[in-house]
């Protein structure tokens, strides 16, 4: 049971939202339900943040539960901790993935390590948002995938939802969780429309999900590539390929249970991201899942990513993004008989 | 060349109007009388009672860290910064401070912390080893102390920001030294608490060196409080030394917190009489003539002084404060006799309020790896005791 299920409001009327109106409900229906969820960030305020995803929430709770921040992203993270010691629950935004750097030392010696260093009598329930990845066109330092500078810091949660659904229940849950949660969001998906009856549950958000099921391979994504991956499954049905696609949700923890129990299934798997590969979060995939699968596997996982350069200019992003020719022309290389 | 453009680019004639007095404020001198008026900025002297209780808490603290600092030397605490000198910044911090407020302090206000009630064990079990940090910060409402620089300032300004948020009186007191201004977070913490009017004061503890490198590498302008100026806030450059001077500032900007007027920076003028911590060696960056410059303004003597010239502190009075101080350090010395026992499963316990799956498999790891070494270590001994003397 995910903890926001205790909400008394009744399921509304089904509406089409895109993701980004999906986050700004689960922020607005946490605000409702806990008068301690608090926003702020830069220009979430009177603009409704540059995606839009505080659209309205000013107008609503004003300027004592969302505001406008200095443009500091070390002082917006460090201040919200010292809300969070204080009994509020913040959810503070960092504007585009690589604007979330001057925030590190934040992130990575206060934020990861506080709840441990006081043993445990300083929490800090807070959810840092990251509009993170490309494919939107971006200018430079608009479309970094840094989810491997997080991922391989113990003390945080690390979650990114691929859809409108997931989006809702999964950031309903990290607000309400007592761990500080990075939430990474696809820009790329802001736009992405699904019908959605709210309060949605989905399974809890730190659990992978089986998006389609398959029995010759495993196709591991998350956030922005999912849709990748789904595009290739449909791809290769025609080809005779069955491709078993997994939606992590959850880069920390992993949910080693439902993606290994799928790679026993099919013997062989592929990771997908596009961050760069080298020292990447596929590389991690790829080693747990051998560790712990390696007389169930037909051949090596393959990490399917983006390439070991800074991320490329927009006339050049197609040929940096793992596309569904070239995953397939990847999953061709193995050996198949 | 035209006659008329000869105007200088002068930092000072441009901001010279709006700076604070370059000489620090104080209410007793280095001698122990009563500052003159023009020196005091219109700041009351506290009376006898408040400043033997100031007196008396700074005589018990340096005693404590005297006494940490020998059991460093002797190698039974991994390190100590020691805050020898700046007594009257740290106990004015905490005198100032009621019993609902927070304190933010760094590694080196360990007799901040003993001053606000920490036992000594609990303040030495992050310095031996124990743990990272050995008190509740919750009771004490006292933050872990911070070993990064700047970042509890931060946290300092969000946690008074809260309180106001939720209309309660709390304010925070976050403790910097001078290197520390000039990381990128106490830029921000003071700019956001001023933006915000958050009820927090920066105290920054200006002993002139950032482990060796001196003030005039870290900054250009003429004093730390003058930074106050560009956020928007007051700022007071103070005698460090002087207890009376730092406690009337200190209460007075927490005060004017709590009122809802927003934060203070104030700079406390003094100097770190020890070395950074017991690895460092000051005779490589600093002159032995200046230690015993600053040892002629040490803040106790000259209250001494000035308490005792007033009538205020009898012989029998110092004697009872001085027994204090030698019980206080006798516990301190006992309390590293005693074991403390760490669990290295307690090792997973805390990252997170929900496990992650991974810290779960390893936390079952090393408890088998744990068995197993008793396991050897029981046979082994088992062994030698058959085996007997050969």
């Amino acid at each position: 049971m995910t903890p926001h299920e205790t909400t008394v409001a009744p399921v509304r009327a089904p509406v089409i939202l895109t993701m980004a109106a999906a986050l700004n409900a689960a922020i607005q229906d946490a605000m409702r339900d806990d008068p301690t969820v608090v926003l702020f960030g830069e220009d979430v305020g009177p603009l409704g943040g540059v995606f839009r995803v505080t659209d309205g929430l000013y107008a609503e709770f004003g300027e004592s539960r969302v505001s406008d921040s200095p443009l500091a992203e070390s002082g917006i993270v460090g201040t919200a901790i010292g809300m969070a010691m204080y009994g509020l629950r913040p959810v503070v935004e960092m504007q585009f993935d690589a604007f979330s750097y001057p925030a590190f030392e934040q992130i990575v010696s206060h934020v990861a390590k506080m709840r441990n260093r006081t043993r445990g009598r300083v929490q800090l329930p807070l959810v840092i948002r990251i509009p993170y990845a490309g494919d939107i066109g971006g200018v430079e330092h608009h479309s970094d995938s840094s989810e491997a500078y997080w991922t391989a810091t113990p003390g945080l949660t690390v979650v990114s939802p691929s859809n409108p659904a997931d989006a809702y229940s999964m950031l309903r849950e990290a607000i309400s969780s007592d761990d500080p949660v990075i939430f990474l969001e696809p820009k790329s998906r802001y736009w992405v429309k699904a019908e959605l009856s709210l309060p949605v549950h989905t399974p809890p958000m730190n659990t992978a999900v089986v998006l389609r099921e398959g029995t010759d391979v495993t196709l591991i994504a998350y956030g922005p590539t999912v849709k990748t991956a789904l595009a290739t499954a449909e791809l290769a049905m025609a080809e005779g390929l069955s491709i078993e696609v997994i939606d992590l949700r959850s880069l920390s923890p992993f949910d080693d249970e439902t993606v290994g129990a799928s790679v026993r299934k099919t013997s062989r798997a592929a990771v997908l991201h596009e961050a760069a590969q080298f020292g990447g979060y596929g590389a991690e995939v790829a080693a747990r899942l051998t560790e712990r699968n390696f007389f169930h596997l037909a051949a090596p996982i393959l990490r399917i990513t983006g390439f070991d350069i800074p991320y490329p200019s927009p006339k050049l992003e197609e040929y940096f993004l793992p596309s569904p020719d070239r995953i397939l022309a990847a999953l061709g290389m193995w050996e198949w008989n | 060349m035209p006659h008329h453009c000869d105007m200088s680019l002068n930092v000072e004639s441009l901001v010279e109007s709006t700076l604070t007095a370059p000489r620090p404020l104080r209410l007793i001198d280095d001698t122990g009388r009563a500052a003159p008026p023009d020196e005091a900025g219109g700041l009351a002297l506290p009376d006898p009672a408040t400043l033997l209780s100031l007196y008396r808490r700074m005589v018990v603290a340096r005693r404590f860290d005297v006494q940490v600092t020998a059991l460093t030397r002797q190698g039974r605490l991994a390190t100590y910064p020691s805050a020898l000198g700046q007594e009257a910044c740290e106990i004015a911090a905490v005198a100032a401070l009621g019993t609902e407020d927070w304190l933010f302090p760094t590694y080196r206000d360990s007799i901040a912390l003993l001053t606000r009630g920490v036992p000594p064990e609990q303040i030495l079990a992050s310095f031996r080893g124990d743990w990272h940090s050995g008190y509740d910060q919750n009771a004490h409402r006292i933050a872990a102390q911070a070993t990064p620089l700047a970042t509890q300032a931060l946290h300092a300004v969000g946690l008074a920001t809260a309180s106001k948020l939720k209309r309660d009186s709390t304010v925070a007191l976050t403790l910097l030294g001078d290197g520390a201004t000039s990381e990128g977070d106490a830029h921000e913490a003071f700019n956001f608490a001023a933006v915000w009017q958050a009820p927090v004061v920066f105290l920054v503890q200006n002993n002139q060196f950032a482990i060796s490198v001196p003030l005039d590498k870290q900054m250009r302008c003429r004093t730390i409080a003058d930074k106050a100026i560009g956020y928007g806030m007051p700022g007071y450059f103070v005698d460090g030394n002087d207890v009376a001077a730092m406690y009337a500032v200190t209460s007075a900007a927490v005060e004017n917190a709590r009122g809802g007027h927003g934060p203070t920076l104030i700079e406390g003028l003094t100097y770190r009489m020890e070395a950074h911590t017991n690895s460092d060696d000051p005779s490589r960056y600093r002159d032995a003539g200046d230690l015993e410059v600053w040892r002629r303004r040490d803040p106790i003597t000259r209250l001494d002084t000035y308490l005792g010239a007033v009538g205020a502190l009898s012989d029998a009075e110092r004697a009872d404060i001085r027994a204090e101080a030698e019980d206080l350090a006798a516990d301190t010395r006992e309390c590293m006799t005693r074991s403390a026992p760490v669990d290295p499963l307690e090792l997973f316990d805390h990252v997170y309020a929900t496990p992650h799956p991974a810290l779960v498999e390893q936390r079952a790891f090393l408890e088998a790896e744990l068995a197993e070494h008793a396991a050897a270590a029981s046979s082994t001994s088992g062994t030698a005791e058959a085996g007997g003397t050969r």
